[in-house]
């Protein structure tokens, strides 16, 4: 067990090196999440009411979306120099090669999110540096993280990889799209934890079965 | 069906050497197209063979199958006695690869790389071997450079490394002197005499004929998605081999 945390660790801690040096992947969630919430807030005339109604929405939208780049892109890096294979040649099992490009992918996600929601709670004037969406803001992560690494996977070996991420993707991540727009929703309104625990359900339901599916669907992806 | 020469002996006949690869009816199609028809090979421990074949004929299918990175649609695979549809894992540890580009990440160092990859293979010692393969592959002055800024050769030598690192007994290569210059032709065939000579295996790929010949002790000759000549070095001639050549769009 503890072996495997070491390898999972350091497949992870390669990505994050690699990422250090290159910053494509945060910066491209980054960028493109902030620019689609700024475009709304310019889209839509922001009363303190709809910017409760809309923000959680535009917020994971914007979040998924840009998601989509930084998963693409986690993936060209290995397809680049074929390391993918290298990485296929070692003694490790494709499993924890899985969970290592999914723990990688997961900070990613998580330090834009760091940077994503100040600005957002900024523009839209809402209160989303809670516990609760923070908590949110893990399980949506680990949920992306989780898919879009099966799906970059299956991606990355097709001509026209750009699309076919978000096709895949967005459709399938919709149940925790929804959960974490709920959760957010019912805390800028002001409700505890009882109040949106079905969606968190939800949220960590699919974290659990997409974490399971995407391991056993990444290693057939990996051979054909 | 297999082209016989005379002096050739029958493949596994040598039953008390270990078999480094013993694959089985391999077969493996993209689409419609079909690369592998219920292919055999055995290479024994300590043998150099050579697999030579025309363009697209599925030379490097062969060895992607070989290796565990591409799942064959029917047939089985050992490597040294572990069944690759059961203990790939282990059968890896077992096994290097050099194939067409050198899958090492260009933005780290060649350091980092055979740090990271050694870190994978757990290989015991891994700083000590790391510049024990820096020292055998005169990668020195090279080490603490990104691998994309390094040449074709130096890229080569530091993926020689890669599959070296971790002690493997069989060594496959595809095409691995491809745009190599003397010198780094020198080191590869070193490394190959070397692995040879600890009494290991290599399956090597090449379009050089006589080169192929000269380094290895058995011949393969892959058309028609079958081994259409298994012969003793010794006695092939360039000739017997591209007289098997044939367009794949044949096969």
């Amino acid at each position: 067990m503890g072996a495997s945390l070491a390898t999972v660790w350091t497949l992870a801690r390669k990505d994050l090196l690699l990422e250090l040096r290159s910053k494509d992947i945060v910066l491209a969630i980054v960028v493109f999440a902030l620019l689609v919430i700024a475009i709304f807030t310019f889209a839509i005339e922001l009363t303190p009411s709809r910017a409760r109604d809309v923000g959680p929405g535009v917020l994971w939208a914007a979040v998924a979306f840009a998601g989509v780049l930084g998963l693409n892109r986690s993936f060209a890096v290995e397809a680049e120099g074929d390391t993918l294979d290298g990485l296929m040649l070692t003694p490790v099992s494709r499993e924890l090669i899985f969970f290592g490009k999914v723990l990688g992918n997961f900070i990613f996600i998580t330090i834009a999110q760091v940077v994503i929601f100040p600005v957002f709670e900024a523009l839209f004037n809402i209160s989303v540096l809670q516990v609760e969406t923070i908590v949110i803001a893990l399980l949506a992560s680990l949920g992306f993280a989780a898919v879009g690494t099966a799906f970059a996977a299956v991606s990355v070996r097709v001509r026209s990889r750009e699309i076919m991420l978000p096709l895949l993707f967005l459709p399938t991540s919709v149940p925790l799209i929804m959960a974490a727009v709920e959760s957010t929703s019912a805390v800028v309104d002001g409700g505890s934890w009882g109040d949106f625990s079905e969606w968190l359900q939800l949220a960590i339901a699919f974290d659990v079965i997409f974490m399971i599916a995407s391991a056993v669907l990444f290693q057939f992806v990996l051979e054909e | 069906m297999t082209t016989s020469i005379q002096g050739a002996s029958p493949m596994g006949t040598k039953n008390s050497v270990a078999l480094a690869v013993q694959a089985t009816g391999l077969e493996k199609s993209f689409g419609n197209a079909a690369v592998l028809r219920g292919l055999d090979m055995t290479v024994r421990d300590g043998e150099a063979v050579v697999i030579f074949g025309a363009n697209g004929v599925g030379k490097s299918t062969l060895l992607r199958v070989l290796t565990t990175l591409t799942r064959p649609d029917y047939g089985s695979i050992s490597i040294y006695g572990r069944d690759l549809s059961k203990q790939a894992e282990y059968a890896r540890l077992s096994l290097g690869a050099v194939l067409h580009s050198p899958m090492l990440y260009g933005d780290m160092t060649i350091r980092e790389n055979l740090n990271f990859f050694g870190k994978m293979f757990r290989v015991r010692d891994l700083p000590g071997r790391i510049e024990e393969m820096t020292d055998r592959l005169g990668l020195g002055p090279r080490m603490e450079q990104r691998t994309r800024e390094l040449s074709h050769g130096y890229q080569k030598r530091a993926a020689l490394a890669r599959a070296m690192l971790h002690r493997p007994r069989i060594l496959f290569l595809d095409e691995a002197e491809t745009g190599l210059d003397e010198p780094a032709r020198k080191v590869l065939d070193g490394v190959i005499s070397e692995h040879r000579a600890a009494g290991h295996a290599v399956v090597m790929t090449t379009h050089s004929i006589e080169r192929g010949i000269a380094e290895s002790d058995r011949v393969f000759v892959l058309a028609g998605g079958r081994i259409a000549l298994d012969a003793p070095s010794s006695h092939v001639t360039p000739n017997d081999v591209t007289g098997l050549y044939s367009d794949p769009s044949d096969a």
